[in-house]
């Protein structure tokens, strides 16, 4: 086999795409928050793709997509990226493009996964527990998760297929990263928001987010960059890739309506940060069903998810957790909606590669399968991050003081501010040159 | 001279300073300013949690001027504020005992 240069430009690009949804993050995150926190919660996004990426090259790629035999994690050891010049991925058959351009791409999917639980414990988290906890995270949950449901094996010239993840090998369908990425975030978002606590002030003290229209342009790059999310997880320019493509746009239009719909009625008046929020809920569920259902299946999941999702966001002042930004009202609720619709909705009419779902004849089988995904994936993350969370919270601390966290953490933690505010902007500590001269108007 | 005081609605000060100035009015702060009547803000709601917002924007003109020309002056702002709704405003006098304009150092009527 040959590479085509059709698939490798789409996978490449699709990569770049993805990575952008990360900065799309932070701006989405970075608005929602309190001028004091803007960039402290954009930096826990941008760090995390420094980790992560190093931590990739050296063993990550190999972690998820080695091969071990248990079907728990990939290879332990280097990651071999150099070896992969001229390969072509063999992921449950081979496909025509470099192996680098699959594991580029494979690592935008690390580097978002982590970055989405920074948002539940906005305004109050230590740099530097951040850092150590998402180095570790990546390692003992998101590399191996990412095996089980995204390592479909070696496919050998017999047909066999060897080294595939648990769950892949039994048939769960989750095309784009619904479990390894969403619930997988979720879950560990509600165990660090658990395990930090809640802000100083919480549902006592306004909490407004700061900048909306800075919340719209994180949406909306999120958007676009969900395109090479979804399509390009086809791995190839062809028909999948447009049936991800199509279903990713009308999910995250009918979620968008569903949002508004919920709160024209519940608090009277349409909100732009609904909107923004109804439309990550849509991207989050269709991400697992994309290329298994037909769109007027997409558009029912997007409807759906927007509608439950924001009616989910309110739970935490009911529980009492401070789950900040809502990661799991938004990542975990319509990760898991999204996961078990394809249970209903899957039809092998669009991807014979598929099954078909509960409307369609399958039965309850498929079902199963989901929701075995859906229940490993949640337990494992949320003890993990738990165990995790709790280990950092003694020993270095996870949470800055709470006269830091009050007057700001992006002057505690980094020593800057968002924005000048001109008359409290202060004077050089040491001026260039002398005194400053002349007019003054 | 007295110190003249008023709050009022945003969207009113164009014709308010208008009228002051066709008044021969010198000059006047203006600053930015928040606050609230009898009737308190208004709700925002973000996510379904429900926000209270107290403080509404207004704007703050400061007039300083001769006791004669107090009442006129009082008199302008009150009747290019008003709208006939809530909120739209207060104004308030006081004495004030000394003004000094600062590039000649006149003081008192000279300074105005
Ligand atoms: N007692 C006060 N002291 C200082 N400022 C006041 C006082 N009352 C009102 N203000 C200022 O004036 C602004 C406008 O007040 P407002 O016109 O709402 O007064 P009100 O007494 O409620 O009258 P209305 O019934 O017409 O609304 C307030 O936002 C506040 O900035
Ligand atoms: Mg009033």
């Amino acid at each position: 086999m040959t590479m085509n240069s059709g698939d490798t430009a789409w996978v490449l690009a699709a990569t770049a795409m993805v990575l952008l949804m990360t900065p799309g993050l932070a701006f989405f995150y970075g608005g929602m928050v309190r001028a004091k926190s803007v960039l402290n919660m954009m930096m826990m996004s941008f760090v995390t793709i420094g980790i992560v990426s190093v931590l990739w090259t050296i063993f990550g790629y190999g972690l998820a997509f080695g091969d071990s035999g248990s079907g728990l994690y990939g290879s332990i050891g280097l990651s071999h990226l150099a070896s992969a010049v001229n390969s072509m991925p063999n992921n449950g058959g081979v496909y025509p493009i470099p192996e680098l351009a699959f594991s580029a791409f494979q690592l935008m999917f690390a580097v978002i996964t982590p970055a989405l639980i920074s948002g539940a414990i906005a305004d109050r988290t230590k740099l530097v527990a951040w850092v150590i906890f998402v180095s570790i995270w990546v390692t003992i949950v998101y590399f191996p998760v990412a095996h089980w449901v995204f390592d479909f094996g070696t496919k050998h010239k017999d047909g066999s297929i060897t080294g595939a993840g648990w769950l892949a090998s039994r048939g769960v369908l989750d095309f784009a990263g619904g479990t390894a990425v969403h619930i997988n975030a979720g879950a560990a978002a509600l165990a660090l928001a658990l395990v930090l606590g809640k802000r100083v002030g919480f549902a006592r003290t306004p909490m407004k987010p700061h900048n909306l229209p800075l919340v719209l342009i994180g949406a909306g790059l999120l958007w676009f960059g969900w395109f090479g999310f979804n399509a390009g997880s086809a791995l190839g320019a062809n028909g999948l890739a447009a049936l991800a493509l199509i279903n990713t746009q009308v999910a995250t239009a009918a979620a968008l309506l569903g949002w508004l719909i919920i709160e024209k009625f519940r608090d009277g008046h349409p909100t732009t940060l609904g909107a923004a929020s109804g439309a990550v809920a849509g991207l989050v569920a269709i991400t697992p069903a994309c290329a298994f259902v037909a769109p007027w299946g997409a558009v029912l999941i997007g409807f759906a998810a927007g509608a439950v999702c924001a009616l989910a966001v309110g739970l935490k002042y009911k529980f009492g957790f401070d789950d900040s930004l809502d990661v799991v009202g938004v990542h975990l609720v319509g990760g898991i909606l999204g996961c078990i619709a394809i249970g209903f909705l899957g039809t092998t009419t669009v991807n014979s590669a598929g099954a078909n779902g509960l409307l369609y004849g399958g039965g309850f089988t498929l079902l199963g399968k989901q929701a075995l995904a859906v229940v490993s994936v949640f337990a494992f993350s949320f003890v993990i991050s738990y165990v995790l969370g709790t280990i950092i919270k003694h020993t270095i601390g996870f949470r800055i003081t709470e006269e830091a966290e009050v007057s700001g953490i992006d002057l505690a933690e980094h020593q800057e501010t968002g924005y000048e505010f001109g008359l409290a902007s202060g004077s050089f500590a040491s001026r260039l040159g002398s005194a400053r001269e002349g007019a003054e108007s | 001279m007295k110190l003249i005081t008023a709050i009022i609605k945003p969207f009113r000060l164009e014709d308010v300073r208008e009228a002051l100035v066709a008044l021969g009015v010198p000059g006047m702060t203006v600053s930015e300013a928040s606050g609230y009547g009898r009737q308190r803000g208004h709700t925002e709601v973000y996510r379904g949690a429900e926000y209270t917002i107290d403080l509404v924007p207004k704007v703050r003109i400061e007039i300083v001027v001769e006791d004669a020309d107090a009442d006129s002056v009082i008199d302008a702002i009150v009747a290019t504020a008003r709208t006939n709704s809530i909120g739209d405003g207060k104004v308030w006098s006081s004495s004030i005992d000394q003004v000094i304009r600062v590039r000649t150092g006149e003081r008192g009527h000279d300074a105005l």
